[in-house]
């Protein structure tokens, strides 16, 4: 790699995309710098998809502006093409066709002779473990085999900056790992990935800055410790066996853990944020001795929904629509 | 599956270029085609209509007009072939925009506007392979007429009647194309298709000499862009001659390109 590589390779201002009268992606500013990964953590719907198709020359923005090493995206489409690899949140490969031929067909259109595309494309599928299935069409794929056909087709001319849409959705937990592993490689060897996720889980374990995009915007920007401190790093939940005694117990965990706790409306769980574990056992033993009986212990980690609760003030849409369903329901 | 990725850093081009050239753009193109190609392989219904159709439509014309229109199967035979291959390629012309939608919908397409390529590529590509399956019903009416009874006496300008024809229906094609970028689906694309050729494929000399229509309807057979075209095939299979009509349909079919192939490439840009 020359020397000369720039040290930013995302600069995205006031990024703007509107299809009618829904504003998809409402001002985004992003910074990432080269040879990190950058994590966006958003819910369905929030403009993760539209941000990405928008840098990787996909969609023309309706507003602000955007460069890939510092080439416009707009105005230098053709270059920046040359210096991305994207892989979509849906397979863009060919499914008429197989395997390797989809690699000799990308192959070729990047520029390498027919030889050099068909041993690239062995050496990929094989690094994939695809190689048995090379020869067979892709719609006869599975569901995770198609997607690892996507990332290798978005790795063939070795790109500097490669976008991955969702690359883990829907594949089980040990192609997840795997494909993990795939992207903390990329990054060993240089690239910067700039990957969506709708997993907070998934962005702590690679991301080493993380945007929590909602509804168009950045609504927070920072580490993955940065973010989590801001939403209390796990939450203890308590359900007692008789729920008369909630009030004491409320008490007890006030004086114990210093932090005042929260109980569901109709008292069958108690919810207390959880600073250090250590302390746990001095509040069981304390509600032990008061004899307050424990129905279940439980200790959760802060779920994205949490996250953005904390952070935007509102559920993501999924909750938001399933309390309104219940809400419904009820009435 | 990520022993070879961590080993393989990534590559920062040495040298970046702002637009594609031509030879990459042929480069791309020829891609694009051996792509279809491929297609083409693994899909073999596709090659149906230009397999089945130059059997069908001659035997079932020859045999059924042959006698009440030119007397017998034979002296119908120098008319109807060139007829049935133009109605041939114009038909299957349509499904090159119908499948250019069908491809396009799916993700693979997505890929082609990311990489660094020509943009005229998918189309161009898609375009130039369908010129094999007009190639195919072309030679293959040819020889079902010899085998029937045709007697064609141009002699090598029977060659120039093919590639005339195949010509056209590239050039037509970029219509339907445009068609297929900008319609929602295969089907839309098919219909409007239909709706357009099948008045211009039998509302021509295709089958029936003009002399025996009604005026108003004979004017309108005369004028028709396609009698033109068959008119033009049928002088250089049968006799050898390159009349007016050949002139006329050349034009036409370079102007229609002309006209049609920025449009297509345009609208799928805009769609990219
Ligand atoms: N081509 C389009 N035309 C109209 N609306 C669109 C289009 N693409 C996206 N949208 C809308 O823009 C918004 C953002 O969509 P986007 O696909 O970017 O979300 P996302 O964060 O990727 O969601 P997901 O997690 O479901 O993939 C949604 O409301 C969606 O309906
Ligand atoms: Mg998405």
């Amino acid at each position: 790699m020359p020397s000369t590589l720039p040290d930013r390779a995302i600069e995205a201002d006031g990024l703007v995309k509107v299809f009618g009268t829904n504003r998809a992606v409402d001002g985004v500013d992003l910074r990432v710098d080269t040879g990190t990964v950058y994590g966006v953590l958003g819910p369905n719907g929030a403009g993760k998809t539209t941000t990405i198709s928008m840098l990787a020359t996909l969609l023309r923005p309706d507003g602000g502006n955007a460069r890939i090493f510092g080439h416009d995206v707009v105005g230098e489409p053709h270059t920046v093409r040359q210096l991305i690899g994207v892989t979509g949140q849906y397979a863009s490969v060919d499914e008429k066709v197989s395997g390797i031929e989809n690699m000799i067909v990308f192959g070729r259109l990047l520029g390498l002779s027919h030889r050099a595309a068909k041993l690239k494309g062995r050496e990929l599928l094989e690094a994939f473990g695809l190689a048995e299935a090379a020869k067979r069409p892709v719609g006869k794929y599975s569901g995770g085999m198609r997607r690892r056909l996507d990332l290798a087709s978005s790795l063939i001319a070795h790109p500097p900056l490669i976008f991955l849409d969702e690359p883990t959705t829907g594949l089980d937990p040990r192609t997840r790992g795997q494909m993990w592993d795939v992207i903390r490689g990329l990054v060993a060897g240089g690239s910067t990935v700039l990957l969506t996720t709708q997993y907070l889980d998934e962005a702590d374990q690679l991301a080493d800055r993380i945007a929590v995009i909602d509804r168009g915007r950045v609504v927070a920007e920072g580490t993955a410790d940065e973010l989590k401190s801001s939403v209390g790093t796990a939450a203890l939940q308590l359900r007692l066996a008789d729920t008369a005694q909630t009030a004491v117990a409320l008490t007890v965990i006030e004086q114990v853990l210093g932090v005042s706790a929260t109980a569901t409306p109709e008292a069958a769980r108690i919810t207390a944020p959880m600073g250090d574990p250590d302390r746990v056992t001095d509040l069981l033993l304390a509600l032990r001795e008061r004899g307050i009986p424990l129905a279940e212990v439980s200790v959760t980690k802060p779920t994205l929904d949490e996250v953005f609760l904390t952070i935007t003030g509102h559920a993501t849409d999924d909750a938001a629509s399933a309390e309104h369903e219940t809400e419904e329901v009820a009435a | 599956m990520s022993a070879i990725i961590e080993t393989q850093p990534a590559v920062f081009p040495a040298q970046l270029s702002r637009h594609v050239g031509p030879r990459e753009t042929l480069s791309h193109t020829l891609t694009m085609a051996y792509r279809a190609l491929l297609r083409l392989r693994r899909t073999p219904e596709q090659w149906a209509d230009v397999l089945v159709m130059p059997f069908l439509f001659t035997f079932m014309f020859a045999y059924l007009f042959g006698g009440a229109i030119a007397g017998s199967v034979t002296d119908y035979l120098p008319a109807l072939i060139p007829a049935i291959i133009v109605q041939g390629v114009v038909q299957a012309s349509v499904v090159t925009g119908t499948q250019l939608r069908e491809d396009m919908d799916t993700g693979v397409f997505d890929r082609f506007r990311s990489l660094p390529m020509a943009r005229i590529a998918p189309l161009a590509g898609a375009l130039l392979t369908d010129t094999i399956r007009y190639a195919v019903l072309t030679v293959l009416t040819m020889l079902v007429g010899v085998m029937i009874g045709w007697r064609p006496g141009g002699g090598g300008a029977i060659v120039l009647a093919g590639l005339l024809v195949i010509l056209t229906a590239w050039s037509l094609s970029w219509c339907w194309a445009l068609l297929g970028v900008t319609a929602r689906t295969a089907g839309t694309v098919q219909g409007i298709a239909m709706l357009i050729m099948m008045p211009l494929t039998f509302l021509s000399n295709a089958f029936v000499p003009t002399q025996t229509l009604p005026d108003w309807l004979r004017v309108v057979a005369e004028w028709n862009p396609l009698s033109h075209l068959i008119t033009a095939i049928r002088e250089l299979a049968n006799d050898g001659v390159f009349g007016a009509d050949v002139g006329w349909t050349l034009l036409g079919a370079v102007g229609i390109a002309a006209i049609f192939a920025p449009l297509a490439v345009r609208a799928y840009m805009r769609k990219a």
